[in-house]
């Protein structure tokens, strides 16, 4: 369905890897966007600052994207319910859980932080049954 | 440039290329995010390599760390300093995880799909924040009622936050 792109995906990768770099080594923070999230809504308003101008970065990211020819990403093969759905869940699950794809398996792995590796490997395997789940359903993927 | 302004400079130029990864490593598109979770069907593999560019750069950044370095335009680190491996940690990411497959959005792309307009991405993103703020009412309800049940006397209402 979708087609293997493993150099656009590494280097992607890679300005991913350099982004976080910057936000430990200029601020000392964790580029974990579950928790810059949910920080910046309810956490310490001293700390709304770098929060908002980061998750802000994130925002344009996309209005340049929307900018360009071709898909403006973003179209979940999904329904809106279930897109709602796991949103919810997705919320509940990274605060409960203390992270999500950037702040444990990216910044988390780097560090080499066992509860990362355990938090990663947990929701990949989860995810994975979740899809093959709704493909067996009759959803298809 | 204000200190506070640096940092806040470093965090949009942070945003923004975490962003660009995203897009460019294709984490923005459910589909292949599905795709990469589909390993039994039409496997994608892409995002894999994404999260090894990613970890390859920036586990460097954490070795130099190590040392006695402080960051550039701030006084200190401030790392995780949970350590336990323990049901929240698993319940919580099965969650994620869960939600992960169903919508084929995590947190980053479905804000930067946001700014691209996408409607999917604001039911996904407005769904996300009411559950962190569940999370976060039920957290302080059960710090508030453990309070009021503390042995010790002095222990008093627990603190807003």
């Amino acid at each position: 369905m979708t087609e293997f792109t493993p150099f656009a995906s590494l280097a992607g990768g890679v300005l991913i890897g350099l982004a976080a770099s910057l936000l430990l080594l200029g601020l000392g923070k964790v580029a974990g966007i579950s928790g810059i999230t949910a920080n910046f809504l309810l956490g310490q308003p001293s700390e709304r600052g770098w929060r908002g101008a980061f998750l802000l970065g994130l925002v344009l990211a996309g209005f340049v994207l929307a900018l360009m020819p071709g898909d403006a990403g973003g179209q979940s093969p999904r329904s809106l319910a279930l897109v709602g759905a796991a949103g919810l869940l997705v919320g509940v699950g990274t605060r409960v859980g203390a992270g999500c794809t950037s702040g444990h398996g990216v910044c988390g792995m780097s560090r080499l932080s066992p509860r990362s590796l355990v938090a990663t490997l947990t929701f990949m395997l989860s995810g994975v049954i979740t899809v093959t789940l709704l493909r067996w359903l009759g959803g298809g993927a | 440039m204000s200190p506070r302004a640096r940092q806040w400079a470093t965090a949009l130029v942070s945003g923004l290329l975490f962003g660009a990864g995203l897009v460019i490593g294709g984490m923005t598109d459910p589909r292949k995010v599905i795709g990469f979770l589909d390993v039994g069907g039409r496997w994608d593999p892409s995002l894999a390599f994404v999260m090894l560019g990613a970890v390859a750069v920036h586990f460097l950044a954490y070795r130099w760390v190590r040392g006695d370095a402080t960051p550039f335009f701030a006084d200190e680190f401030t790392l995780p300093t949970l350590r336990r491996i323990d049901a929240k940690l698993v319940g919580g990411s099965a969650l994620f995880g869960v939600g992960w497959g169903l919508g084929g959005y995590c947190p980053g792309p479905g804000i930067v799909s946001l700014g691209a307009g996408s409607r999917d991405a604001f039911v996904f993103v407005s769904a996300m924040l009411v559950g962190m703020l569940l999370v976060a009412r039920y957290e302080s309800w059960r710090a508030s009622s453990t309070g009021a049940r503390a042995e010790a006397p002095s222990r008093g209402p627990a603190a807003a936050r």
